[in-house]
């Protein structure tokens, strides 16, 4: 069993919806991260998403676009969000992290380097948002073994023949992406995800978490009532990004974010 | 030990768009389906009699095929050694190859029932000859194009503005040709239901490289009998420039099962491959990932995606097609450098000898065609892509020689 496997079951013994937020990790500084992956643990989170920084963002919004550009200006690379993890582990054991961001930065340090080093630091579970399953199977193969689990994503437009496909190769948990575009972008539609989600529930026992779209207390509280897990990500970026110039007002803004979310989620 | 099998070069990809080790498909989820559409749709279209003619009737009439192919009778001379052709696609309407391209996929957008067209753009040939095929079919049009491009490339502004399409300035990242793709495919993401993609080059993921390289053989199979009907043999060496490499996959691919026609890929090396500052990924770069496929591509050892140089902005891009990553470690292309310094020379010789202002890109393959033909005998041949002209490059060069026009 892994980590975030564990937190899944823990959470549906105790009737809690999952809280997964999404921060880039060394921006604005990288300093401020793992402090921030503390104080989310505090205010609700059950499982953090650390966005790996890449030059290329394809499938992001100007607002993660942004937050990457930051974290690389201060020299931020995968390795150094590896130590990111190692040093958030030394006080939380339990909750599960997951890196998300693109191919790249793995495929260049090499899977098998990367598999070791990030079981070794204690990352949960791996997104790489430009690699679908079709091209997954090196990747897996190193993955897995270390108990790594490897999350993919659905879309709207995605077929039920893929979807049999991508939940038969995911383990962990499965994303959809609750709306056709970038992160940050539009309003989800409530009604669209409630039958999305019941449909993705036809192929796999694994929990559904949605993001994309999610931008307040509201919209988690409506998503919660469809998913097993609330994503959210651009609203508390945008927030970083207002405070970056005073950085230790961050933590306490991104948790007063999360706890109103966390409180909407758990009226239901 | 069994005898090593040739490789048929033509029947490449297989079904997922592998090179090899390159090529494929890594993008979100969410385009998944849309490719499997346009790749559902471009097999079945390359197989349409109705749609086959009329493509091949644009090209003869829209875009004025087929392009001569030229003996450089004077430059030969005065170069010495191997006998130098040029294939005259700096003769198409809108002035470059890109075109045989954008008319190819704006007829299947319009099968597909697209009526908004996409385009990413560097220098802005593409992004013209996009517009100018979203004019002609009525179709809307948005272009992508860097900050810096945008500065740097007025007057195809202009021209795009003119054709009716929306330029779209791209602010992010490096502000040129890579993040005007990134902005492009976030675009495409957005508006899939209404809208098709024009890449104009052969990478990007499955089947944009095939199907750009299938719209741009056109190139090589023109050639390849004109050469024959005028030398009474195949070239011996085939030479173009290559920066993302449609070009140069145009011209190759119908030559590629010659064993007896080498070819080289001409990289911009900018200051020098040494200097840093090049656009060089197949001479100098290392495999990766980016914008949908696996490729060569110029990044640091942590796999960020570093920028580019290059006095020629159709070939300042960091990555490169994937199957011209695959003919590079199969051997069967030879893939080389020239210098902004050298291209520039070469400018300025094929203008005053020929009378053919070349693009500052297709510069590049004149400039190492030069120095070739100079190693080969003069019962040789050499086929030179002259993939644009240069009246787009004016400004550029003037400004290397101090003058503002």
């Amino acid at each position: 069993m892994s980590r975030i496997s564990d937190r899944f079951k823990q959470l549906e013994e105790r009737g809690r919806v999952a809280l997964i937020p999404f921060v880039t990790a060394g921006d604005p500084g990288p300093a401020v991260t793992v402090p921030l992956m503390h104080t989310m643990v505090e205010a609700g989170a059950d499982i953090i998403e650390l966005g790996v920084p890449f030059s290329d963002p394809m499938a992001d919004g100007p607002v993660i676009q942004r937050a990457s550009e930051r974290a690389l200006e201060q020299g931020v690379c995968l390795r150094d969000v590896l130590g990111m993890v190692r040093k958030f582990r030394e006080r939380d054991e339990a909750t599960p992290v997951v890196l998300m961001g693109y191919l790249n930065p793995i495929e260049v340090m090499g899977y098998e380097a990367f598999a070791l080093a990030a079981a070794e630091a204690g990352v949960d579970g791996v997104l790489t948002v430009d690699l679908p399953p079709e091209e997954a199977d090196d990747l897996l193969s190193s993955l897995r073994p270390r108990n790594i689990d490897p999350i993919f994503l659905m879309a709207p437009t995605t077929t039920d023949e893929r979807m049999q496909h991508i939940c038969d190769t995911a383990s962990g948990f499965v994303y959809y992406v609750s709306v056709k575009g970038i992160t940050g972008a539009g309003h989800l539609a409530v009604g669209d995800v409630a039958a999305k989600t019941a449909q993705i529930r036809k192929h796999t026992r694994l929990p559904v978490g949605v993001g994309f779209g999610i931008k307040d207390a509201n919209t988690a509280q409506a998503v919660a009532q469809v998913a097993d897990a609330v994503i959210v990500g651009s609203v508390l970026v945008q927030r970083i990004e207002e405070l970056r110039e005073t950085p230790d007002e961050i933590a306490p803004a991104i948790a007063m974010i999360l706890s109103s979310m966390r409180q909407a989620i758990d009226l239901i | 030990m069994p005898s090593e099998q040739p490789i048929d070069f033509t029947h490449m990809p297989d079904a997922r768009g592998h090179f090899g080790p390159y090529g494929g498909l890594f993008v979100s989820e969410t385009l998944m389906e849309p490719l499997q559409e346009l790749r559902d749709a471009y097999e079945k279209y390359l197989q349409d009699a109705d749609f086959l003619a009329e493509l091949d009737a644009d090209l003869a009439n829209y875009v004025g095929r087929p392009s001569p192919v030229y003996f450089a009778e004077r430059l030969s001379r005065e170069n010495g050694g191997a006998r130098i052709y040029l294939k005259r696609e700096d003769l198409n309407h809108t002035g470059a190859h890109k075109v045989n391209n954008t008319i190819g996929q704006a007829l299947l957008a319009k099968r597909m029932g697209k009526r908004r067209i996409i385009a990413e753009t560097g220098a802005g040939q593409h992004g013209v000859a996009t517009a100018t095929v979203a004019a002609r079919l009525g179709l809307e049009c948005v272009v992508y194009m860097g900050e810096v491009d945008i500065a740097r490339q007025e007057a195809n502004v202009y021209r795009m503005k003119l054709l009716g399409a929306r330029v779209e300035s791209v602010s992010s990242g490096s502000k040129t040709l890579k993040d005007a793709l990134n902005e492009a495919m976030r675009d495409w993401v957005t508006h899939i239901d209404n809208t098709f993609y024009i890449i104009g080059t052969v990478a990007g993921p499955h089947p944009y490289p095939a199907m750009v390289r299938d719209f741009q053989a056109v190139i090589g199979r023109e050639a390849r009998v004109q050469m024959q009907q005028q030398t009474g043999a195949l070239p011996d060496a085939l030479v173009a420039c290559v920066g993302g490499g449609s070009n140069a996959i145009g011209l190759f691919h119908p030559f590629l099962n010659d064993a007896s026609v080498a070819m080289y890929g001409v990289e911009a090396a900018g200051d020098g491959l040494d200097s840093g500052r090049h656009a060089a990924p197949l001479c100098a770069g290392t495999p990766g990932v980016l914008h949908g496929n696996r490729t060569y591509l110029m990044e640091d050892p942590n796999g960020q995606i570093i920028e580019t140089h290059s006095i020629s902005a159709g070939l300042d891009y960091p990555g490169v097609g994937p199957e011209h990553a695959w003919l590079k470690d199969v051997g069967r292309v030879g893939y080389v450098a020239a210098t902004d310094d050298e291209a520039l020379a070469a400018f300025h010789t094929l203008t005053r000898v020929e009378g053919i202002i070349p693009a500052l890109e297709s510069s590049h393959a004149v400039a190492y065609a030069l120095k070739l033909a100079r190693e080969m005998d003069e019962q040789q041949t050499i086929l030179v892509n002259l993939s644009g002209r240069g009246d787009k490059d004016m400004h550029t060069v003037a400004a290397r020689d101090g003058l503002k026009i």
